[in-house]
């Protein structure tokens, strides 16, 4: 797979307070293709995806040294506004979190307060971002009905419809399947595949065969230390490290 | 083992008891000022009818020869000193909360939070000392009447007083809505203003509304301030620029100088009766809102 690097970060270290929570990380994630992040939970895989659209700068106290960068500029630069960033690199949450809202309203809301106006075109865009997260069919004939009253697969999916509206370059899932029931899961991950075509992914998961479905690229986190990065498939098969080794075969996390 | 004399299961039902009876004391006190007002005010229509108290335009207890003892003009004033502080306190109060819960450094927040309960600390009767002296005179320079002492410097002043309620009640509310929905919307590109308007007031709406009615309640039933601040002309209400009298100012002035178990006597206790039933469904809708609100988190 020849392909370009979108985002990099190099020698990343990151602090709760004086906790050190993720060590000298360096990784590049690749344009059109899907990275995973895997590893035993409490390693820092969260922690990690959450720098890449400058989430956990909201942290108290937290402090982030070496350099993350998309297109080869850094997501810190003066010119470089963490709202702006937050267009171009979206987010797909853990649990589910639609907002208390319509399910169209829940889609509109990212358009609006990126200032577009045009009702007809906001319509258009709800809709379409709907059929690309395969929900359109199943809320149809109810999208003024409540979010909230959707089945957690089923949010999951409006999250990455909403997440889609305001079309961003690099999405970020947060283990997208931890609290969905088997259908759900697999739903989400074929539309995982599926937008693999028009997005750069990351993919955080503690499901080694998620990763091993969804990846082009994984990289395994242990104690906050990247241990191993690597295609995918050498990752699954040919792992170089004893510690990559031990987690996949299940003989800890 | 010996058998304690109290067992456990006794000692349950005694603690349980006592808080019951606790409850049963602040039900009986509220009844009883309830019954109060009530067996006060009913002598006050012996000699004026009920239909005279609710639609005269005009209190004159004094005239020479026909009293008349009409509530609108205070109730009126009070409803007006009460919407003009209302009207400044909700949105400045809101923008406060939002302000404090999402936008404000921690530092900030760590002299802010403090600053807003001392505020509702001060004594009323400093609150309508500032009203003579400080803002009635910028009243009266801006808009040219005589002392600046009416409705409108009598609604700055409650707004000043309800303010504290209304910001950290709605601040309460503002934190407690998850952290999930913050964070959904920030990670599409929204502001933090935008977050806040857009995803926590409503999201808060509830608690807030129950915020602004207690602030509200506080605002209506205040006495102290109103009576330094609005002027007391005993007529009917036509501008928040000239002077009014409320229902508590009133209570407050005549029921000092009133002679015992007249007519004007109990019609206070008439007008206390008013105050007291307003001030209670209010706080009932609060009330009711609130636990809806809990109810829902
Ligand atoms: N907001 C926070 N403040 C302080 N410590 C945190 C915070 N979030 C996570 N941590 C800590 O950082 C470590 C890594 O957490 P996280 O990135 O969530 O791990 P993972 O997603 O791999 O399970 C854990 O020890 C966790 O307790
Ligand atoms: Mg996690």
């Amino acid at each position: 797979m020849a392909n370009n690097i979108r985002m990099k970060a190099e020698h990343v270290d990151f602090y709760y307070g004086s906790n050190q929570t993720l060590k000298d990380i360096t990784l590049d994630i690749y344009d059109h293709a899907v990275t995973a992040i895997i590893g035993p939970s409490g390693c820092g895989k969260s922690t990690f995806i959450r720098l890449l659209n400058r989430m956990n700068e909201l942290v108290p106290n937290s402090k982030l040294e070496g350099v993350i960068s998309i297109d080869g500029e850094s997501i810190v630069a003066e010119h470089m506004d963490p709202v702006d960033l937050r267009r171009k690199v979206g987010m797909v949450f853990q649990k589910p979190n639609p907002f208390p809202k319509s399910i169209f309203e829940n889609i509109a809301y990212g358009l609006k307060v990126n200032g577009q106006k045009d009702k007809g075109l906001i319509e258009q865009r709800v809709i379409l971002s709907l059929k690309k997260a395969a929900l359109w069919d199943e809320v149809k004939d109810r999208l003024h009905d409540s979010a909230l009253r959707l089945s957690g697969g089923q949010q999951q999916r409006l999250c990455i419809a909403r997440c889609l509206a305001i079309e961003p370059e690099v999405i970020l899932f947060d283990e997208p399947c931890a609290s969905l029931d088997p259908i759900s899961t697999s739903k989400v991950e074929a539309l995982i595949l599926e937008l693999k075509k028009d997005y750069t992914i990351v993919i955080v998961t503690h499901n080694m065969q998620q990763a091993a479905r969804v990846s082009d690229f994984t990289g395994f986190f242990y104690m906050g230390e990247l241990i191993e990065f690597d295609k995918t498939e050498v990752i699954f098969t040919r792992p170089k490290d004893k510690r990559t080794e031990d987690y996949i075969t299940g003989r800890f996390g | 083992m010996i058998k304690p004399f109290i067992t456990r299961k006794h000692q349950e039902k005694l603690i349980e008891w006592f808080f019951f009876l606790n409850g049963i004391v602040v039900v009986a006190i509220l009844a009883g000022i309830f019954m109060l007002l009530l067996m006060n005010a009913i002598p006050a229509f012996r000699e004026v009818s009920i239909a005279h108290f609710l639609s005269k335009p005009i209190w004159n207890p004094d005239a020479y020869d026909q009293p008349t003892y009409g509530l609108l003009p205070m109730l009126v004033s009070s409803l007006m000193v009460t919407v003009g502080s209302l009207v400044v306190a909700i949105p400045l109060g809101i923008g406060t909360a939002a302000y404090l819960s999402d936008v404000a450094s921690p530092r900030v927040r760590e002299i802010a939070k403090p600053a807003v309960e001392i505020l509702a600390g001060i004594p009323s009767v400093v609150v309508g000392f500032l009203g003579i002296v400080l803002v009635g005179p910028v009243i009266s320079k801006l808009t040219g009447t005589y002392n600046g002492l009416n409705a409108l410097n009598g609604s700055i002043l409650l707004a000043v007083m309800a303010l504290p309620t209304i910001i950290s009640l709605s601040e309460d509310a503002l934190t407690s809505v998850p952290r999930s929905y913050e964070e959904a919307s920030l990670a599409l590109g929204a502001s933090r203003w935008q977050t806040v308007i857009l995803v926590k007031i409503p999201a808060a709406a509830s608690g807030i509304l129950a915020a602004c009615m207690l602030g509200m309640g506080r605002a209506i039933g205040e006495t102290m301030t109103v009576l330094m601040a609005t002027g007391n002309a005993a007529e009917f209400p036509h501008s928040f620029l000239g002077p009014v009298k409320t229902m508590t100012s009133t209570i407050a002035i005549e029921l000092g100088e009133v002679a015992y178990y007249t007519t004007h006597f109990y019609m206070l206790f008439a007008v206390g009766l008013i105050l007291f039933i307003i001030t209670f469904i209010i706080n009932l809708i609060s009330d009711i809102i609130f636990h809806k609100h809990t109810r829902l988190q």
